[in-house]
């Protein structure tokens, strides 16, 4: 009780004194222990049709990657897969060193505690507020009150929701929706954030600062992985891309001449900036 | 803080599909309002079948002119018979001072004594009564029915009332049990039906608290609370009901008409926990059955 409490204030005093803090490896750690999300030859069936076929990747930790293809072309089925909430046909799946056809039914729930998810279409709960969206994820999972105290308001000024906190949903625009979405998937500090079409049903503008967040989140040491078909943004971004396409992993492409230093300010300005297209892309 | 937690989850989704919560409250209560009137009745009516089961016998009435000589070869005749336990010899003037102590004014009336000297006699069980009878009534001549003794005047036939009374307690039994069995049953689909209309409209819920990480117990268990509390609820009702029932009817007729209190039924406070344990168990049941269903955790 005591370490677990000592860990929240000392995450929370992160969170508030240096929140664009970059971790980087101070030694070179095993290849396997920085190896967040690995796919081995994964391939999913429905029914006769092909959800992935024999997808092999792998994401290191601290890594920013953008997950791209059109519809159907199995993005879904990756983030799905992720949270253990399908089995692959064949092949195997490993997050943080855990192999997940090895986590039991009842282990499950523990496991989704280090993932965060974030959808297209927010997932809120209509009838709470803001604060108690957030709060609801922590109390689900048990938590004390007093954790809950401590944590919620940290992560929704880190979303910048402070002033939100007693809103309803339907008061809030799609961008501080999705916001709140990001902060109840990030609330636990989880160290890998999966986001599928986050910025789908936002306008661009939106969508920059939607991914600004995430950028910040990024930067905190949490590998974050992207599903989207926004190809401008995409582009604009210059982070790693895997592109997916009738579930074959047709590219796997480093963002190239990206800078992983560059600050959220810098980014956004250069997501802003018309029509720069990045060289060599 | 959990448990507050559950009960508060249960309380908003009560609150919010009362229609479906309150349908199966009022099933309960209906069910267990039977249960707490049958369970007296049938146990009622099998302790007076058994006392009339136990009371099987047959009589045999001598003729007014037997001599004790006969009395005593007929006795011995019908201890002969096989089957027989015992023989219980009462004689006219007996009966006739039982019979003055229950009626006397009719008995002053008569003047004189009609009762004749009676045997009874008690078969070694109750269902050998009709062959015992049947020995004491061979077929005479003609085929009408004759004694074994001439000094008997007739042998008594309680067959009819007897095969009515078992009749009655059975039919009483077999149509609370039915009844029962129907309402137990409806009870526990309505419940079910309750919980799955209530974690349709908390689907999204569901959805939110498996993403998060709850685990699939704390899942369920608002749901299961929520059974739990409507079935509690209705049981109770229904030990309300009959509780005022029982202190405003009965107890006053208890106490003026023994009829009433005479056979031996079980005390009303083990009737309210059986009816409570049984309101809990069938809510518990009607949960679980819609979870397993429609709740793939």
């Amino acid at each position: 009780m005591a370490i677990s409490l000592k860990t929240t204030r000392r995450s929370r005093n992160r969170a508030l004194a240096a929140p664009v803090t970059h971790r980087r490896p101070t030694s070179p750690a095993p290849a396997n222990a920085r190896r967040v999300i690995d796919f081995r030859g994964v391939s999913k069936l429905y029914a006769g049709d092909v959800g992935l076929d024999q997808a092999t990747f792998a994401i290191d930790r601290g890594e920013f990657v953008f997950l791209v293809g059109s519809t159907g072309s199995g993005k879904s089925t990756v983030m799905r897969l992720l949270i253990k909430e399908l089995e692959p046909t064949s092949g195997v799946i490993r997050v943080a060193g855990h192999d997940l056809d090895q986590i039991s039914r009842k282990r499950v729930p523990y496991f989704r505690r280090n993932v965060g998810v974030v959808f297209q279409d927010f997932k809120l709960l209509p009838n709470k507020t803001v604060y108690d969206n957030v709060a609801y994820a922590l109390q689900v999972q048990g938590q004390a009150r007093r954790e809950i105290r401590a944590k919620v308001p940290d992560i929704l000024r880190l979303t910048g929701l402070a002033t939100k906190l007693h809103n309803y949903p339907d008061q809030l625009s799609g961008g501080e929706q999705q916001r709140v979405s990001i902060a109840r998937a990030f609330v636990n500090h989880p160290p890998l954030l999966l986001a599928d079409e986050p910025t789908g049903n936002l306008d661009p503008e939106t969508s920059i600062d939607i991914m600004r967040l995430l950028y910040r989140i990024n930067r905190t040491g949490t590998t974050v992985l992207v599903a989207t078909h926004d190809q401008a943004m995409v582009d604009k971004m210059r982070r790693r891309v895997l592109e997916l396409s009738r579930g074959r992993i047709v590219r796997d492409e480093a963002g190239g001449r990206y800078t992983r230093d560059e600050t959220t300010r810098d980014l956004a300005r250069r997501l802003r900036a018309p029509g720069t297209r990045p060289p060599g892309l | 803080m959990r448990i507050g937690f559950f009960l508060g989850e249960a309380m908003r989704a009560m609150r919010r599909s009362a229609a479906p919560s309150f349908a199966a409250l009022a099933t309960v209560l209906v069910t267990m309002l039977v249960l707490g009137v049958f369970i007296p009745i049938v146990q009622a009516t099998n302790g007076a079948a058994d006392s009339v089961r136990s009371r099987v016998e047959v009589d045999v009435y001598m003729k007014t002119n037997a001599t004790a000589a006969d009395e005593a070869r007929v006795k011995r005749e019908l201890l002969a018979v096989p089957h027989v336990r015992s023989v219980d010899f009462v004689s006219k003037e007996t009966a006739y001072e039982q019979q003055y102590k229950a009626d006397p004014q009719a008995y002053r009336l008569l003047g004189s004594n009609p009762l004749p000297d009676t045997f009874h006699v008690i078969p070694d069980n109750p269902a050998n009564v009709l062959a015992v009878r049947s020995s004491l009534t061979p077929a005479g001549p003609g085929g009408t029915p004759g004694t074994i003794d001439p000094a008997i005047q007739s042998v008594s036939n309680k067959r009819n009332d007897t095969k009515k009374i078992l009749e009655v307690t059975n039919l009483v039994t077999i149509t609370a049990a039915a009844l029962t069995v129907l309402l137990t049953i409806a009870s526990i689909l309505l419940i079910a039906n309750t919980i799955r209309l209530s974690l349709y409209s908390r689907r999204r819920e569901v959805e939110v608290m498996k993403l998060v990480g709850a685990t699939d117990w704390f899942i369920r268990w608002p749901f299961v609370i929520e059974g739990i509390v409507v079935g509690a609820a209705g049981a109770f009702l229904a030990v309300a009901v009959l509780g005022i029932t029982k202190i405003a009817l009965l107890d006053p007729l208890a106490n003026n008409w023994t009829l009433i209190a005479a056979p031996r039924t079980i005390p009303f406070s083990a009737l309210v926990g059986v009816l409570l344990i049984a309101g809990v168990l069938v809510s518990a049941l009607g949960s679980g059955l819609s979870l397993r269903r429609f709740l793939r955790v």
